[in-house]
């Protein structure tokens, strides 16, 4: 699972409210290597929830010098894109979980895929 | 011939008809819902091309005049029907009625014991005495089953129980024609068309050993001039009409089957289909859930187990993206937030690399897929999608919903994909469509409107109808059906509803005959592959097909709901916050865009 897909995906647990974002809990982490696309990374940044990323990338230990807050002009800052495309398309949570920050459920992630299915008791 | 197979014969006017014809289609690939197909051509000597009916079948056209037919027709009272499509559960539900004894669906008999009190009717008299006289029957029946079908409704594949009737079963169409379907134990297909006003009769293997199966498909808006006693309240009078004829509205084809009660038990040449001999009753399988449990475990069975097991075949078969999805992928501004709800193998996620694309699936193994491939995927149910409400700029569902059991699924399936959309945001839904020839049978229809020519159906008029519906037209309320106005149970006549919830097994490469279907898929080796695989000869795909015929070839069924034309529409339309922007026919599916308001 990217960081991408995290920033994403939210709790879905019957009844909860503040199900967003998810927190990741990593055993096994992966960093691939991926094309820089400087124009793609740009026109992400505004889709995603800023803090929510930061906060990932800082669970898993890859946040580095990445901002809190998001930098202004970032469209021609190359080497901030850089960091923002690492840790959005390149580190790869691969065995984990995903825990839903209001009910405790924990959604397993194998093999790089998160297991998002509800049960009837949290449907 | 091979059993299994679908063949058709085609018949030119002239030699160089028939050159060309071979010359164009020979090879010709189409593409069928999911599946290709190829077209083989070749020439048979005459006597092969005429189909020979099952044994004991016998068709009798014209049996009844027109003015007869309206008379029967009017001697069952059934509530007007609104022709167009109306909610689900009028679809489910053919209507049945019963004279002299009622045949009981829960016991799959008659209760001999208990005559109804009506017997059949005076007006089937001379009808009954023809058939004697014709030589069709030496015995006059004395049970008669009148059913009404609307489009989309049938049977499931069946023999008359041998122990309840004797021999002969004479089976009058009326109202519209349909397509009859037999199939023998063996693997042997017959089609039969019956047209209005036909007599079927069947005896000895027709009656006792084929399963008879169909399903009725009605062009919409037809109207008949039918013959009529006395202008019936309410109906049009119109300058040019005679007086003694009115308009019915056609929607409806309804059928009288007479059969002789059989009081001995049956001692016919064909045991292994007797009840009376021993044959145990056909397990009845799969059908329609009644409970959204029962929805879930029959999906659970039938849509995921089965796509588990399949995935990396089935991927292999899903290799080309539909042009016109790709078109509404491209047409996408840079950088949209895009929602693949059963994105299956992932075939379209990397269609439109400008796009934030992240896809989901029921099948885990299909996500490994996609994740191969480099896509960002997830496992997720397409009822409840965890993505945030309002974080989509657009989402696609591309031959998903059809797999989801009831019409609540169905829409639940649809309000979710609204969900996720932002306002403005649109989604894109394909499902597979009960009407495979819909480009064959729009131009019959615009052609039969030209040939009937009322004043205002002409074809422009249509033309210009059907476009103002895709834009979400008002239709009607889908909470009025027609339980509503069924008049109260007639115990005289044995009135009853009949649930078509038994899940008939489709035919690969045929006409679907209900909506509600298991289709089969042959893993790997089998059939299918010669299907999906074009590049293969045809003798090459009829060797490999011959060899596996002999050993075992695992078969899975998926469930499939076919959506008629106009439902899709109907079904986004009860979803509030939507309008329907473009409605349309693609590749053996139907489809719409919605956008979110």
């Amino acid at each position: 699972m990217k960081l991408l897909t995290h920033n994403m995906l939210t709790s879905h647990v019957k009844g909860v409210t503040k199900g967003y974002p998810l927190l990741i809990k990593a055993t096994e982490v992966k960093v691939n290597q991926l094309d820089f696309n400087p124009q793609f990374v740009s026109r992400m940044i505004p889709k995603l929830e800023w803090g929510a990323l930061v906060q990932a990338a800082e669970d898993l230990g890859y946040r580095q010098d990445l901002p809190g807050e998001l930098i202004a002009d970032y469209e021609q800052n190359e080497e901030f894109l850089k960091k923002v495309h690492r840790v959005l398309l390149e580190v790869e949570v691969m065995e984990g979980c995903l825990k839903c920050p209001e009910s405790g459920r924990e959604f397993p992630i194998t093999k790089g895929i998160p297991n998002m299915l509800l049960n009837e008791d949290d449907a | 011939r091979q059993p299994h197979k679908s063949y058709s014969h085609p018949v030119s006017r002239s030699e160089d008809g028939a050159r060309k014809a071979h010359a164009n289609l020979n090879g010709w690939k189409l593409q069928c819902g999911e599946s290709s197909i190829t077209l083989y051509l070749s020439y048979v000597d005459s006597e092969a091309a005429s189909v020979p009916l099952p044994e004991g079948l016998a068709l009798v056209e014209h049996f009844v005049s027109p003015e007869e037919e309206a008379q029967l027709l009017n001697v069952i009272d059934w509530s007007p029907t609104q022709g167009d499509v109306t909610a689900q559960k009028s679809l489910k539900h053919r209507r049945v009625k019963h004279y002299g004894f009622e045949f009981r669906y829960d016991i799959n008999n008659v209760d001999k014991d208990k005559p109804l009190a009506a017997g059949l009717p005076d007006e089937c008299v001379p009808i009954l005495q023809r058939c004697v006289e014709q030589g069709h029957t030496n015995v006059l029946p004395d049970q008669l089953t009148v059913n009404q079908y609307e489009s989309g409704q049938g049977i499931p594949p069946h023999v008359d129980t041998h122990s309840a009737f004797e021999d002969t079963i004479l089976s009058l169409s009326l109202g519209a024609k349909t397509v009859m379907e037999f199939r023998h134990p063996d693997g042997r297909v017959a089609a039969v068309v019956l047209p209005e006003r036909s007599l079927l009769v069947m005896k000895g293997e027709s009656r006792y050993l084929w399963s008879v199966v169909f399903c009725v498909r009605i062009t919409p808006r037809k109207v008949d001039m039918v013959p009529a006693e006395a202008p019936r309240a309410g109906a049009p009078t119109e300058p040019g009409i005679q007086s003694n004829l009115t308009l019915s509205r056609r929607g409806t084809r309804t059928s009288f089957t007479f059969r002789k009660i059989r009081h001995e038990p049956c001692r016919c040449a064909f045991p292994s289909a007797c009840d009376s001999q021993g044959a145990p009753s056909p397990s009845p399988g799969p059908s329609l859930p009644s409970c959204p449990a029962d929805a879930a475990r029959l999906e659970e069975e039938y849509v995921h187990r089965v796509y588990s097991t399949i995935a990396s075949h089935f991927s292999d078969t899903r290799h080309t993206p539909w042009p016109r999805v790709c078109h509404f992928l491209s047409s996408l501004p840079s950088g949209s937030v895009l929602a693949d709800v059963g994105c299956g193998n992932g075939k379209y996620l990397g269609v439109n690399a400008d796009l934030v694309t992240v896809g989901c699936d029921r099948s885990t193994a299909l996500v490994q897929i996609c994740a191969a491939r480099g896509y960002h995927a997830f496992v997720s149910d397409a009822l409840s999608v965890p993505l945030r409400t309002a974080s989509c700029d657009a989402c696609i569902s591309i031959a998903v919903i059809h797999h989801f059991s009831t019409a609540e699924r169905r829409l639940a399936a649809v309000k979710e994909l609204v969900r996720l959309l932002k306002p403005g945001g649109q989604a894109l839904i394909y499902v597979w469509a009960f009407e495979q020839e819909y480009n064959k049978q729009k131009s019959k229809y615009l052609k039969q409107i030209f040939k009937e020519d009322h004043g205002e159906f002409s074809s422009t008029n249509l033309l210009s109808e059907k476009s103002q519906k895709s834009s979400g037209e008002q239709i009607s309320d889908p909470s009025c059906h027609l339980e509503n106005s069924h008049k109260p149970s007639d115990n005289m006549q044995g009135v009853s509803r009949v649930p078509d919830a038994h899940l008939s097994v489709h035919t690969n490469r045929t006409a679907f005959i209900s909506q509600d279907l298991l289709v089969p898929w042959h893993l790997k080796g089998g059939k299918s592959q010669q299907e999906e695989n074009p590049d293969l000869s045809s003798s090459q795909a009829s060797a490999s097909a011959l060899k596996l015929e002999s050993g075992t070839v695992p078969v899975f069924h998926r469930y499939y709901h076919v959506f008629q034309q106009g439902e899709l529409e109907h079904l986004c339309a009860q979803v509030s916050g939507v309008k329907v922007k473009s409605s349309y026919h693609d590749q053996g599916n139907w489809c719409v865009v919605l956008q979110k308001e």
